[in-house]
């Protein structure tokens, strides 16, 4: 029997939320990240206010995730490629900064170049090799090799092996220590997320991203151009590892820790959860989604301990009533369009 | 045990292993077949197939606490699964089929979590378990101080059978002739006046009667408990995988090298890096190994044939 | 009815003004517990065993109104940290109890540890916590990984099994225990089986078992991989030709699972339902009727370390603020344990006797593990040597 449907399926990647103008869609692209970083960079301030400062640790590891989320949106949003794997490149990016304490190496402008290159570099040599596959396929291969990496640092015995290991002491910078304190960390972390987005944005945004996007929708096309759509998905794809080893490398010195349990499967489909919940293709809506995911799973879990008898059916009902994610249900049009 | 008298015995060793492995690729089988199927007529990832897999093999637990027949268990997993598998096509599949594969993924993800926690609620967090049929509960000596549990062949040939009812169902029944026909093409279907939606509901019940069949042969050798699907899913995606999605015979061969490769590799694998390396860093690599093997397996056969062996070359 | 409710809270301030504010502090825990996924029931015990003991001390461990806050780790190292600090940052806690799983106690030890925080274990006992990593805010109720291993190592040892069949999964509390079974057991290992983490299926590994004829088998197989194994274990009829020995495998968690199956298998344990004392009569006849379920080691754990907790804070007359007297007070360990034998090691882990246990029927049907004999009497683990405590 045969395996494909109907011609007119929709293409892996859905299309964007639906137009709604295209001054509203701008203005929403403009508000709704300035909103988010905006309440991100007064929640510490906030948190002392109501007495609450735990939040500030719990948002850290919200934007840490976020950032993952978004560079998993970069190649799934525009480049049409569902990574099953992308968990995988968050651990590497913390192994590299656990490996290198155990060993010593705690200056933070060699291990976070290291992470980031060592993510990136996992990246390419895997995505080589999955770039070859499509659809359903290319989501088993690359979570293939995102498991590959999991019972690696599971055997990794001389580094804790499935025990984890603590870090002790955050990256040094110049030898000073200006991660250690919690608030300066925060603004690291929004620093990096705040970087990495426009740097995103910047990237869909030029000739090489528009190429990506093209080579979503038709590859064929892009190929008749002369182009190679191969070269270009595969340099999003390690761009993407990069993103998301920087965040691992962050992740690391958030928790102090490292665990193979940061590769699991589990994790990656997390990721997938919040970048499809939040609304694929525009970087705040993967932020928007980390948001959602993770602060749902802290408020509910609060309310009793089968939360995820509530947790599960909204997510069904997001997919359902909100085609394009929970993006596509804010008020972001304005009436006179 | 000194090498040289293991010559004879390695050779046994390697059958009963082999059998093994048959028999968890049986296993395999039962919930990869489901699921191609349903992946491969209605274009439609449905997660959820491994908690119907785990539904089924606690319907199957409810069953037996009830009746303490292992035919009734049998019947409760059967056509419980077959209930659950149709309402959940009627609430959530049947809005999804349309729908982009990440809506698809995101949708059924929400119902794993939803059915993970509930048989948590209704169950209990302690495994339970369903004791192996009285007919069934004898076995064989296959090698010197091995046993063999019948039950264990029981489900290699159940698997058998139901792998052949299903080929030729596919291939020679007016339903297998349809559910072929509405995977190229539901709109032609439709105007010859076929119910697509009654067609698509049976397929997803069938699919999930198969899962709740393979939880059922599975609970009494494995513990039934919450989120004893997860993993399997995992597996039984690399299954259709390998064989190319939709296709049942590629399920069929996918599910034997899975569990061949599985098994022969967690057996064999430390013993051979044994031979080239000291034991300490045998054993550290061998289970590696063992654990990467089935992936490093459908990497290989993606690299050369990027549709899985049987697949559709459009895939 | 409100003015007298108004009148006595009144009251109560005053009386509160008097005592010092201090004394009147609740005391806040946190209990940190594996309560999803497949490896919840573990969790779900020691908790339930953990309100048992704080609601036999009618709401006042050490005499002080106590509030217990319910956390799930979900068994990763790096969800458990964040509640950790949602703990200690949010609620205020003066103490975090339980941790199934050594993974997250050893992720969570040092940022909990470096707060001031105690952290008194309910389970998980690492080794570096027990030795270099030993800490003055760090206390287990439970045991130190390998002496459970140890005590299957010694048992095989002194029954004269010269060739043993060692099994266990492929990470790093594995390795260890078949390091510890090592440490007593002098003879021959003519295999060391490494499964994968989470395996279902062992028919393989019952083969090469069946093949190698060893005088008895030793595993560490935790949780539902357990269940499988011993069900496989049975079915492949070794469970009559060979003996098993166990750490972990056979238990109040897993028996309801393996029923007939386990029984006359082997395991190890610190405390059984049987232990003759008082403290453990109660104990058993009351969390047999609050739960309905019979209680394992880790309910006894999380019961005492709740005990622990109580008379650290009895010990510093209530006064929270006083953690040279909790500790004192803890390090003295003087409450009526359900193990009856217990005290504190210089390491903060516990001297106690080990024995070996066997699944058994009990009359009302229910599978529980009883004592065949004691192996190690007021036994100390071997890391003690190593810890320097500050």
């Amino acid at each position: 029997m045969t395996a494909r449907a109907a011609e007119d399926r929709p293409p892996e990647a859905p299309a964007l939320p639906a137009p709604a103008g295209t001054r509203a869609r701008a203005l929403g692209r403009l508000l709704v990240p300035v909103l988010l970083f905006a309440a991100f960079a007064a929640l510490p301030a906030a948190a002392d206010a109501l007495g609450q400062t735990f939040l500030v640790s719990f948002a850290t590891r919200v934007m840490i995730l976020a950032l993952a989320a978004m560079s998993l949106d970069l190649i799934l949003g525009y480049g049409g490629l569902v990574s099953f794997g992308h968990a995988a490149f968050l651990g590497i990016g913390a192994y590299a900064v656990g490996i290198a304490a155990e060993e010593g190496l705690t200056e933070g402008l060699a291990v976070f170049p290291l992470a980031i290159a060592a993510a990136a570099l996992f990246a390419l040599a895997t995505g080589a090799v999955s770039l070859r596959t499509r659809g359903v396929y290319f989501i088993m291969i690359t979570l293939a090799f995102g498991q590959m990496a999991f019972f690696t640092a599971i055997s990794l015995s001389a580094y804790g092996g499935d025990d984890g290991l603590t870090i002790w002491g955050r990256t040094e910078f110049l030898g000073g220590t200006p991660l250690e304190d919690d608030r300066a960390f925060y603004f690291v972390v929004l620093g990096c997320l705040a970087a990495c987005y426009l740097l995103a944005r910047a990237i869909v945004a030029s000739r090489f991203g528009r190429v990506l996007q093209a080579a979503r929708q038709s590859p064929g096309r892009v190929a008749a151009l002369g182009l190679d759509p191969f070269a270009y998905q595969l340099a999003a794809y390690a761009i993407a590892g990069g993103f998301a080893g920087l965040a691992g490398a962050l992740l690391a010195n958030h928790t102090e820790f490292v665990s193979p349990a940061y590769m699991s499967w589990h994790r990656s489909g997390e990721l997938i959860v919040m970048v499809i919940l939040g609304g694929m293709g525009s970087f705040h809506g993967a932020i928007l989604g980390a948001i959602v995911y993770l602060g749902l799973e802290e408020a509910l879990s609060h309310l009793t301990e089968h939360w995820r008898l509530l947790f599960g059916p909204f997510l069904v009902l997001v997919v359902l009533h909100a085609r394009g994610g929970l993006l596509s249900l804010l008020p972001v049009r304005p009436r006179d369009g | 045990m000194p090498p040289e008298t293991q010559s004879g015995m390695s050779l046994t060793l390697a059958a009963v292993q082999t059998l093994n492995g048959l028999q968890l690729g049986v296993l395999l089988f039962l919930v990869a077949a489901g699921l191609t199927l349903v992946f491969g007529v209605m274009d439609f990832i449905n997660l959820a197939h491994g908690v119907q897999y785990m539904m089924g093999a606690y319907f199957a637990v409810a069953g037996y606490a009830l009746t303490s027949n292992f035919l009734a268990a049998l019947a409760f997993a059967v056509l419980g699964s077959l209930a659950l598998g149709l309402l959940l096509e009627r609430l959530v599949f049947r809005r999804l089929y349309r729908r982009s594969h990440l809506d698809q993924v995101l949708g059924t993800f929400g119902i794993i979590i939803f059915l993970n926690e509930l048989a948590r609620t209704v169950w209990g967090a302690t495994p339970r378990t369903l004791p192996v049929p009285e007919a069934l509960s004898g076995s064989i000596l296959l090698m010197d101080g091995l046993l063999y549990p019948v039950y264990r062949l029981a489900i290699l040939a159940a698997g058998l059978v139901v792998a052949a009812l299903l080929y030729v169902l596919v291939r020679w029944s007016r339903a297998g002739m349809l559910v072929r026909a509405g995977a190229s093409n539901p709109r032609m279907l439709s105007a010859l006046g076929i119910d697509v939606d009654r067609l698509f509901a049976g397929v997803v019940g069938f699919g999930a009667m198969l899962a709740g069949f393979a939880g059922l042969m599975a609970a009494p050798i494995l513990s039934v408990g919450s989120s004893m699907g997860d993993d399997l899913l995992v597996l039984a995606f690399v299954v259709i995988v390998i064989g190319g999605i939709g296709s049942i015979r590629g399920a069929f061969v996918g599910a034997l090298a899975v569990g061949l490769v599985d098994t022969l590799g967690r057996s064999f694998a430390t013993d051979i890096f044994k031979l080239f390396l000291a034991p300490a860093a045998a054993n550290e690599a061998g289970p590696a190994l063992a654990s990467m093997l089935i992936y490093i397996l459908m990497a290989g056969v993606l690299f050369f044939a990027p549709s899985g062996l049987f697949g559709a070359k459009t895939a | 009815m409100r003015r007298t409710l108004l009148a006595a809270a009144a009251a109560a301030a005053l009386a509160a003004g008097l005592s010092g504010a201090s004394a009147q502090e609740k005391l806040r825990i946190g209990l940190m517990s594996t309560l999803s996924g497949p490896s919840a029931a573990l969790g779900e015990h020691m908790r339930d065993g953990f309100l048992l003991a704080v609601k036999h001390a009618d709401g006042k461990l050490g005499g002080v109104e106590t509030e217990v806050i319910t956390v799930d780790d979900e068994l990763k190292p790096d969800v458990g940290v964040e509640k950790a600090k949602a703990l200690i940052e949010r609620d205020k806690v003066q103490v975090i109890a339980g941790v199934v799983f050594s993974n997250v106690m050893a992720a969570v030890a040092r940022p909990v540890t470096e707060s001031e925080v105690f952290l008194v274990s309910g389970n998980a006992g690492p080794s570096v916590l027990a030795g270099k990593g030993c800490n003055p805010f760090f206390f287990s109720a439970s045991y130190q990984n390998d002496q459970m291993h140890e005590v299957m190592g010694k048992y095989a040892q002194d029954k004269g099994y010269k060739r043993m069949f060692l099994i266990a999964p492929n990470y790093q509390a594995g390795k260890d225990s078949l390091a510890g079974f090592k440490r007593h057991f002098k003879g021959e290992v003519v295999d060391e089986v490494y499964t994968q983490l989470g395996q279902l299926d062992f028919s393989a590994e019952m083969a090469r078992i069946a093949a190698a004829k060893p005088d008895a088998v030793f595993t560490f197989m935790p949780g539902g991989m357990g269940i499988n194994l011993v069900k496989q274990y049975r079915q492949a009829g070794l469970a009559d030709s060979t003996p098993f020995l166990s750490a972990f495998t056979v238990d109040g968690t897993t028996l309801p699972a393996m029923k007939e199956t386990a029984l006359g298998l082997f395991s190890s344990s610190e405390w059984t339902t049987g232990l003759e004392n008082d403290a453990n009569r109660t104990f058993v006849a009351d969390f047999e009727k609050e739960y309905g379920y019979v209680p394992s080691l880790y309910a006894a754990q999380g019961y005492d370390a709740a005990q622990l907790i109580g008379a650290g804070v009895k010990a510093a007359n209530g006064d929270l603020a006083d953690k040279a007297a909790i500790r004192k007070g803890m390090e003295a360990a003087d409450f009526p344990s359900v193990r009856g034998d217990f005290k504190m090691n210089t390491n903060h882990f516990p001297i106690q006797d080990f024995y070996l246990v066997e699944a058994a029927k009990r009359d009302d049907g229910k599978f529980d593990v009883k004592i065949v004999e004691k192996v190690f009497d007021d036994y100390g683990d071997v890391y003690a040597a190593d810890c320097k405590m500050k």
